[in-house]
This record gives structure tokens, sequence and C-alpha cells, in this order.
């Protein structure tokens, strides 16, 4: 498969009073055509900033890329001007933001705001884009879009207002969308609905999707595979049945432990991950999650970990899969789920030294 | 839309008429009278001035003439100016307050607004600075030391407009930058914060994510939205300035309105009070009907009460 977007140690900090953030510290991960990646990480954990860096949307300043690559079609989108970035936002790349009750302007009509995407990257005169802009509303599954296409944000309800965003999103038929949590604002019902639609137009359209979320599952439901982050880093990745029945990251195991499941109802206590991320003004030393993690090494409060591959698609960034480190077993919710799957290879493979 | 407008002019009629009757006790409530002054009168000669005005009947009967006698636009007899009516002072005084007032609010909108967005697009770098120097300037310095600075520099060092009087263009274009500063400053400050606000706002970022340039996010998103506090500030503003500033037109030897404002009440020239009064009130009350009307045209989610449309 065609890959259309690489990322490469992407470093990404921001200059503070208390000093500087280092938000994003070295990620690395890529997408293929039509693949749906989802990020999932804790607040605070770099996921919004890493996909906000790939269309160059973080303030700059205070925000800074400090280091890597990120390669969209090949091409390194980093030293690219505001100017070279205002033909591949909208027009390559697209996004759909969390809220959709403040992520439309309330002073100017949706359709306007459609038109606006199709005049600037497709030259559509006014009449041929508000034709579109009818028609991508009836594609996003909005009823009677010649009625609606000229209201205005305040008469659309909270799902009726995200499928306006993604017609937006879609009006130039991007090769990458990024969805910033884009169902956590809408109630359960309508987050279902919203995801088919997105499932169906990402086949339709052949986009890939970056899909950021703190909802695990969201994750089943739409991805392909799973980037796991925490403090800035990816901590694991794999395939969405890697990661849900072969997780080996002892966060990711927090994550699955701390998901609400139907069998374990009344009796058992939910499972929290104790502790807070760490400031990432000072990260720690060794691994960031060491501080928080039940089964840290003394390794992990002295070196940061290198990436394990467990198989050609799984990755992991934990000591626990050193061949020197002690036998662990996850906790038992996770314990559970675990299966054998017939990709991995024979013994994890050290892919990449730590710092 | 229309059954809004009246029912909005029937409130306007009810707090005219507050008004009118406030001030008419407020002022009878004054001690003195327009024919108090260092020499005393002969009782009969005060006597007969009183007849002469009505002063002399009942104030319930006063009341009721006045308020029969504004109902016609008609203001009646000026006490101090003998042979003029209040009417031919505000029809004399205002087109001088009204061509100046509306060229300072030109100014001050045009300038103070572009200032503001300036300032605001350029967060905390020297050009925010600058502006805000300017607008903190503008603020402090008081219109009649800013008045006197322009004449000096202007029009006796440079020379380029004239010093005072009222014949032609020339003549306004110092008043009206006088009178002008402080709301200019004022409008500067409120578009400034208003438009960072705006600009945090995430429809600003999907903007952005559409590729739109900052030149369009600014024009076509951030502005309309940032403009609502300053439409409001409109409203007293035109108000206030159309009518003339006294200050501004003594340090101009202008014969505006504004003068009567003041040397009415130390005359007690209970006419040209009442008349210049309600006169002023008149334009607020419109001025903020206009606001109103231009809060539901600037932002749609802003129903103007009274139609029930789209409900």
């Amino acid at each position: 498969m065609e890959k259309i977007l690489e990322v490469k140690d992407l470093k990404v900090s921001f200059q503070t009073y208390g000093g500087q953030v280092q938000a994003v510290r070295g990620v690395s991960f890529d997408l293929h055509k039509g693949e749906t990646l989802a990020i999932v990480g804790e607040s605070g954990s770099g996921k919004s900033v890493t996909s906000q860096t790939i269309m160059k949307l973080i303030p700059m300043p205070p925000g800074q890329i400090t280091g890597g690559q990120i390669l969209f079609n090949g091409d390194d989108i980093v030293p690219k001007s505001e100017k070279e970035m205002e033909n591949i936002r909208g027009k390559e790349i697209s996004m759909i933001f969390q809220d959709p009750m403040t992520s439309l302007n309330p002073t100017m009509r949706v359709g306007t705001q459609i038109m606006e995407v199709l005049i600037k990257h497709q030259n559509m005169s006014k009449q041929e884009a508000k034709k579109r802009a009818t028609e991508l509303l009836r594609l996003v599954g909005i009823p009677m879009p010649e009625k609606r296409v000229v209201q205005y944000p305040h008469e659309f309800s909270g799902g009726m207002r995200q499928r306006a965003m993604i017609a937006i999103a879609l009006a130039a038929s991007p090769k990458l969308l990024i969805a910033d949590e884009p169902t956590t604002a809408l109630d359960v019902t309508i987050q279902a609905q919203i995801l088919d639609l997105m499932k169906e137009l990402q086949n339709k359209m052949d986009t890939s999707i970056i899909f950021i979320t703190h909802d695990l599952g969201v994750v089943a439901n739409v991805a392909d595979r799973v980037a796991v982050m925490y403090a800035g880093q990816i901590v694991e990745m794999g395939t969405v049945d890697e990661i849900f029945y072969d997780p080996r990251h002892p966060y990711t195991w927090g994550l699955l432990a701390s998901m609400p499941s139907l069998e374990n109802d009344n009796d058992a206590e939910l499972a929290a991950i104790p502790g807070t991320p760490p400031d990432l003004t000072n990260p720690p030393k060794g691994d960031a999650f060491a501080a928080r993690n039940q089964y840290a090494l003394a390794i992990d409060f002295e070196e940061e970990p290198p990436m394990f591959q467990i198989s050609e698609t799984h990755f992991a960034k934990t000591w626990l899969l050193h061949p020197d480190a002690p036998q662990v077993n996850p906790p038992e919710s996770v314990m559970k789920r675990i299966r054998k799957l017939s990709s991995n290879f024979e013994k994890p493979v050290l892919v990449k030294e730590g710092k | 839309m229309a059954k809004y407008i009246g029912k909005r002019l029937l409130y306007m009629l009810i707090s005219l008429w507050l008004i009118v009757t406030a001030t008419f006790f407020f002022m009878r409530m004054a001690p003195g009278n327009p024919f108090t002054s260092e020499k005393q009168l002969p009782p009969e000669i005060e006597a007969n001035l009183n007849a002469h005005y009505g002063l002399d009947q009942p104030w319930y009967v006063q009341y009721g003439e006045y308020l029969l006698r504004i109902l016609k636009w008609d203001f009646g007899p000026s006490f101090k100016y003998k042979s003029q009516t209040v009417n031919d002072l505000i029809s004399e005084g205002f087109p001088v307050s009204f061509l100046l007032g509306l060229e300072a609010i030109f100014l001050a909108v045009a300038i103070g607004v572009l200032l503001g967005i300036i300032a605001a697009l350029k967060h905390n770098k020297w050009q925010d600075y600058t502006a805000m120097i300017v607008a903190v300037l503008g603020i402090s310095v008081p219109s009649f030391i800013m008045a006197s600075f322009l004449q000096y520099f202007l029009a006796i060092k440079w020379g380029i407009f004239p010093v005072a009087r009222w014949e032609g263009f020339m003549y306004t274009v110092l008043p009206a930058l006088a009178l002008a500063s402080t709301p200019m400053a004022f409008i500067a400050r409120l578009t400034r914060s208003s438009m960072l606000e705006v600009l945090a706002n995430d429809y600003i970022k999907t903007a952005k994510s559409k590729g739109l340039s900052s030149g369009a996010i600014t024009v076509k998103h951030a502005i309309r939205n940032a403009m609502l506090p300053v439409v409001t500030y409109m409203g007293p503003l035109t108000a206030s300035i159309l009518t003339g500033s006294f200050v501004i037109e003594r340090i101009f030897g202008l014969p505006g309105l504004g003068a009567h404002f003041v040397t009415s009440i130390s005359n007690r020239d209970y006419t040209v009070i009442m008349g210049v009064t309600v006169f002023y009130s008149i334009l607020l009350l419109v001025s903020i009907l206009l606001v109103d009307i231009a809060y539901g045209i600037i932002d749609p989610r802003i129903k103007l009460a009274g139609g029930k449309k789209g409900e």
C-alpha cells in the first residue's frame, strides 16, 4: 500500500513562562492510503499537538518544531512557509475538531463556510460552489440541504453541526483527514451516526484518517491501527487486534483495564491508573511512565526503554520485552482478553535504542 | 421587524416622557429663575415677565402646556436670547455640531478599529505596543489639551489648517480630530480586546485549517464577530458627539449646539434647558434603536423580539 504520511522523530515544544514544555518528544509513525490510524492517550499526552503539527496549526511562537520530519506524499512539511501551507490545508489535509458548537463561525451561513473551501481550492464560482455545498450537505446526511445551506450554525443541532464540519473538511476531497476527538462532545447515539458517516465517506473517497480520541470503544469501532501516546511519545503501536488482544506496554494494560466492560459490572471496582502524567518541562529520566507503573523495573528509572518489535506491525517501548526482563503478567481483566496472535515474531526484536 | 420597531418607538415615547418630566421638575427645584441676575429687578417688572412667559401659572398648568408644545415640536422662546426661539437655536447650532460630529465619529471608528485590529493581529509585538500607547494617550489626554496642541502645531506653527472659526471644510478638521481622539482611543482598546477574544475561538482555527490566508480570516471571520462591543459603544457615542462639545466648540470658536447645554443651565434658561435635553434624548434613543437593529444584522443569533418567525 502507498504511504501517504510518514512522521519521523517529530519533536514539538512550547515556550511558556514556566520554561520549555516538550509536548511531543520524538514521535514516529506512518499512514497508508485509505487507512485509519487512531491515536489514543490521556489529556496532555501530546496527541492533539502531534496532529495539529501535521497541518502546522499550532501557534508558532510559542510553539516550535524542534526536530524531525513530516513527509506528506514524500514531501517534508516542516520547512514549508505559511503561504505553501495554505495550499495544503483544506485541500490535501483537513481537520475536524472536537466541539462542533464552537468550531463553526456563528455569524456566517453554513453554506458559505463550505463554499469558502471550494472557492479557495477548486476555483469554483459562487454559484457552482453553492450547488456543490448543497450536494455536500446532502452527502453528509443533512435533510433538506437546499434550506439548510443558507442557515446559520445556531439553527443546527450539535450532531448536524458536526456533519456540516465533516462536509467542510471533505469539500476538497483531501487525502488525509485528521479528526481530533470528533465525537467527544456528542451524545452516544449521535456519536455512532457520526462514526458511521465517517467510515462511509472514507470508503467513498479513499481518504486516510488520523483519529484522535481517548475513547477506546470508538477506537475498536473505527481504526485499522492504533498508536498509544504517553508523555509526548508513542509507547505502543499496532493493529487494533494487537492492541486489544495482545497489548505489551503496561500503560496500554492500564488503559484497557480502566475500560468498563459488560462482564465486570457490580463486584469489580473499575481500575484506574494512579497518579498524574509527568511535567513535560522537565521530563523524568528513564521511562516517563515509571512513576505510575506498578510493573516498573529498576532500569525504568534510569534509562529510557528502547522500542521493541513484536510483529511486523506491532511495536512497544518497554523494558519488559527485553530478554533479561522478568516474566510479568498483565492485570487480570487484561489477561482475560489476551489471545495468541499468529503474526507475532518468535521473540520481540529490539529495533531502536532509547536515549 | 416592523412590529419590533413599532414596539420600540412606543417605548421610546415613554422614555422620552419620563425624561421630560424628570428634567422639568428638577429644573424647577434648582434655586433661582431666568430673571435672577446681579441687578435686582423691580418686583412689578418681574411679575410682568413671569406673566409673559406663563411662569405665574401653577406648576401643573405649566407642565401640561409644555408637554402639549413638545408634541407640536415647539420648544418655546428662549428667556435669555430675546427674539429667538429654542427651535431657532437648535436649527442654527445643530448642523454645525452634526457635521463636526459625523467627521469625528468617522475618524474615531476608522482609525480606532484599524489600530485595534493591528494591535490584536500583532499581539505583544511592537505594533501592538505602539497602538496601545497611542490609545492610552488618547484616553488620558483631555480633549481641550489635545485641541490646544493641534492648534499650536498644525495651525500656528505649520499653518496647515486654520486655527479657529467655521468657514469651510478645512476649518472642521482640527476640531474633529480633537473631538475624535478620546473615542478613537476607546474604540481601539475595545476592538483589540474583542479581536483577541475572537481570534482565540475554535472557528478561527477551523478557518485556518481550510487553508484561508490570515488576511481572509481576519476580514471574513474575525472582524464581524469582534464588532459587537464597538457597536454597543457607538450608540451613546453618536448621541453625545452629534450634539456637540462645549469645550471643543469654545476653543475653536464654533457656533455649535454644545455651548447651549452649559450656558442655558447657568442662565436658568428653562426652555433652552428643556429643549436641548429633549433633543439630546431623542438622538440618544434613536441611536440606541439603531444599535439594536445593527446587532441583529451583525449577529444572526440575536433575534429581534416581536417577530416570532423562525422559532
